[in-house]
């Protein structure tokens, strides 16, 4: 019976370590699947664009920041739900989206453009892609775009992860997808990515990117938008985005 | 928490829900189908070929489902080979993976369920069937198989039940099933308890069906056992 | 098999997996003597609670369970914490989350397992207990609960089994266990099958070790006792 008593102590102990009640410190939630922008490194450390800018922020701010990665269809209930502050994981600011949470400033600019096999072009149009299957990742502006325009038209397939719609283009099992410029920009250039192209001209460019926050959070969006402007005007942006792009993303 | 919410989403989750029933008949059927045979081989098959069944059975019952299913859908589609063979337009497809899967990772446990009840077969059916001259197939087929079918049922029920459950893995690899409409809808709205609640109320439903079912079949089945006690 | 330098990270998230595993079944274990007492209550309200408790549990998916804990149990816990006077925010890491779903649902299973251990052992030396004058309290902590470990210990064991194995839903919610610092591994080489595979046969080294265990333990915990001749 002690033995019970120590090994379900000792069980239950290892097991609470994780958890925390309300802490000083800022913490980050990003996805971790996002690459160039946010990745998870071989030593399970977090790394990539919105990483980069996130702790120049919290230096900024003079606060001590904490990352946490989250699935991606899971992160704003997860920010909802305290499991951290704010979002850094390339989010784009939405109508539907500042339903649930508020956005800070645009951190930087994206658009949606068609990735497909340079085998088999084609234009991106609901006409010429008729009967296609397209991949997107879920909850992401991509399938909300192929919802909203070419409904009926292809059959969409929706990724937990970006990294795995890739993982079916390059398999075959995708005719196209549309993901993120700049995102899609840094894997045409890797390895699996050398015999897909870009395919026509981006269909969306207007998307900005922001800082996801509770919506009765306000205190820490203005921190946030100051500290932005700040690290945009002194520099610091333009060094961590020559960092991963040789173009500017603002 | 939000009803109305429940309710303009539910066309949705019950085409989730016609896909989870397919997965898990299909799966099944096939399962069985594995299942036999492998039983067969483990209990009565020549000596030298038993490691053959025991390392299915021991890889699929001892790694999760969910490495299974990944392994099928994407690591099979690494290898070029695989890529350009016939099979493709299979494998290419993620209802038929799942179900692939689904149908190894059922059918081994339902042999390991198979394999109890054809030792549980009560040995004097047995000798009495050899005494008769019956062996082989024929003794399979008439005394050993059904026997063992009936004694199987209460613990294939609840295999059953765990592959409703399993299904649920389905959404990982994009299919639709009810928690893949339900990932999908939540992705929009925002509300993951109210339509994951409502997600687990239609797979209560499906198991309390699959549950009395399988009580109606045994029941009739088992009626030469029942009626002694009326 | 060439890791590509992500061995590390693996086995970090094995061990991850371990101490989930660990964990949640001492939850499980907990509850389910809990639920086998309440069960055999005289109050009837706790026999149903423990009734409704069994059934429903078992019915949904892990998968769900998992989501449904990780996203609601914080609004949960602040509420009954406001209750007590603490306002602030509550949250429930991954891994906590992932003990208190898979406790939760395989205490389900475990409180049939323990109800059946209870119920298998012999009458006769629980009415001795009560002739020696042992008040039912006593007779269960002295007589009943060692024993019931010996009849319980088999099918506990093979819960532990399934247990290990559901860990790999964790990584749906972020934790990082086996599963979801493979699927790292698998995104930055690009290679599903060599990573997959190693995820599965770590889990059945896993399934390998435990199963030698649970037999050590079976055998000390049958120590003395009395085998029928085979």
């Amino acid at each position: 019976m002690k033995m019970f008593k120590l090994f379900t102590t000792a069980t239950l102990a290892l097991a609470f370590v994780g958890s925390a009640f309300a802490q000083e410190t800022l913490r980050l939630g990003t996805e971790g699947a996002y690459p160039p922008f946010n990745y998870i490194n071989k030593d399970g450390s977090v790394g990539g664009f919105d990483i980069d800018i996130g702790n120049a922020l919290c230096k900024q701010m003079k606060v001590k920041c904490v990352w946490v990665t989250q699935d991606w269809d899971g992160i704003i209930p997860a920010l909802n739900a305290h499991k951290f502050d704010a979002v850094l994981a390339s989010m784009s600011i939405t109508p539907e989206r500042e339903k649930a949470v508020s956005f800070t400033n645009p951190y930087y600019s994206n658009k949606l453009q068609f990735v497909g096999p340079k085998a088999k072009p084609f234009e991106p149009t609901a006409a010429a892609m008729k009967g296609m299957t397209v991949g997107a990742q879920r909850a992401t502006i991509s399938a909300q775009w192929l919802d909203q325009h070419m409904k009926g038209d292809v059959t969409t397939k929706l990724y937990d992860t970006q990294e795995n719609a890739y993982l079916d283009l390059a398999s075959g099992r995708l005719g196209a997808i549309l993901a993120d410029k700049y995102v899609t920009y840094k894997w045409l250039q890797s390895k699996d990515g050398q015999a897909f192209a870009f395919m026509g001209k981006p269909v969306y460019s207007d998307d900005k990117i922001g800082i996801a926050v509770r919506k009765d959070d306000n205190a820490l969006r203005e921190k946030l938008n100051a500290a932005l402007k700040v690290i945009v005007a002194n520099g610091t942006y333009a060094k961590i985005n020559a960092k991963y792009f040789p173009f500017s993303i603002y | 928490m939000n009803a109305a919410l429940i309710w303009s989403n539910l066309p949705q989750l019950l085409a989730g829900a016609w896909v989870t029933l397919q997965l898990v008949a299909l799966s099944g059927l096939l399962g069985i189908a594995i299942a036999v045979p492998t039983a067969i081989a483990r209990v009565a098959g020549p000596a030298w070929l038993r490691w053959l069944p025991y390392s299915y059975i021991f890889f699929f019952r001892g790694t999760p489902l969910l490495v299974q299913i990944f392994l099928v859908y994407y690591g099979l589609s690494q290898f070029d080979a695989v890529r350009q063979s016939v099979l493709w337009p299979v494998l290419g497809q993620a209802y038929w993976c799942a179900i692939i899967a689904f149908s190894l990772n059922t059918g081994a446990y339902t042999a390991e369920i198979l394999r109890g009840a054809i030792q549980g077969v009560p040995h004097g059916e047995v000798e009495a069937a050899r005494s008769l001259g019956m062996s082989g197939s024929l003794l399979y087929r008439r005394v050993i198989l059904p026997r063992a079918f009936r004694l199987a049922l209460p613990a294939y029920t609840n295999e059953l039940i765990l592959m409703l459950k399993g299904s649920a893995l389905a959404s990982t690899i994009t299919l639709l099933d009810i928690t893949g409409a339900a990932r999908t809808i939540i992705a929009v709205t925002y509300t993951p308890v109210e339509i994951f609640l409502a997600a687990g109320v239609l797979y209560l439903i499906l198991s309390f069906v699959i549950i009395q079912g399988f009580r109606w079949l045994e029941r009739r089945l088992n009626a030469h056992l029942h009626a002694r006690l009326a | 098999m060439n890791l590509h330098g992500f061995g590390a990270l693996l086995l970090e998230g094995t061990w991850l997996t371990v101490r989930l595993a660990l964990a949640a079944m001492t939850v499980a274990i907990v509850l389910g003597l809990l639920a086998a007492l309440a069960g055999r209550s005289r109050v009837a309200a706790l026999r149903l609670l423990a009734h409704v408790y069994a059934t429903l549990v078992r019915g949904i998916p892990e998968l769900l369970m998992l989501l449904l804990v990780y996203f609601g149990a914080s609004v949960v816990l602040m509420k009954v914490a406001s209750l007590f006077g603490h306002d602030g925010y509550i949250e429930l890491s991954p891994f906590a989350a992932g003990t208190a779903a898979l406790g939760f649902m395989y205490g389900a299973y475990a409180s049939e397992v323990v109800r059946g251990a209870i119920d298998a052992i012999p009458h006769g030396q629980i009415e001795a207990a009560q002739a020696l004058g042992m008040h039912r309290l006593l007779s269960f902590r002295r007589i009943v609960l060692p024993q019931t470990w010996r009849f319980a210990l088999p099918p506990l064991g093979n819960l532990f089994l399934a247990l290990l194995k559901d860990t790999a839903l964790i990584s749906v919610v972020g934790a990082n266990d086996l599963m979801r610092n493979t699927a790292i591994a698998v995104s930055d080489t690009v290679q599903p099958f060599t990573f997959y595979g190693a995820a599965a046969l770590i889990y059945l080294l896993l399934t390998v070790l435990v199963t030698l265990a649970i037999a050590w333990l079976e055998r000390r915990v049958n120590r003395g006792m009395r085998r029928a001749a085979t």
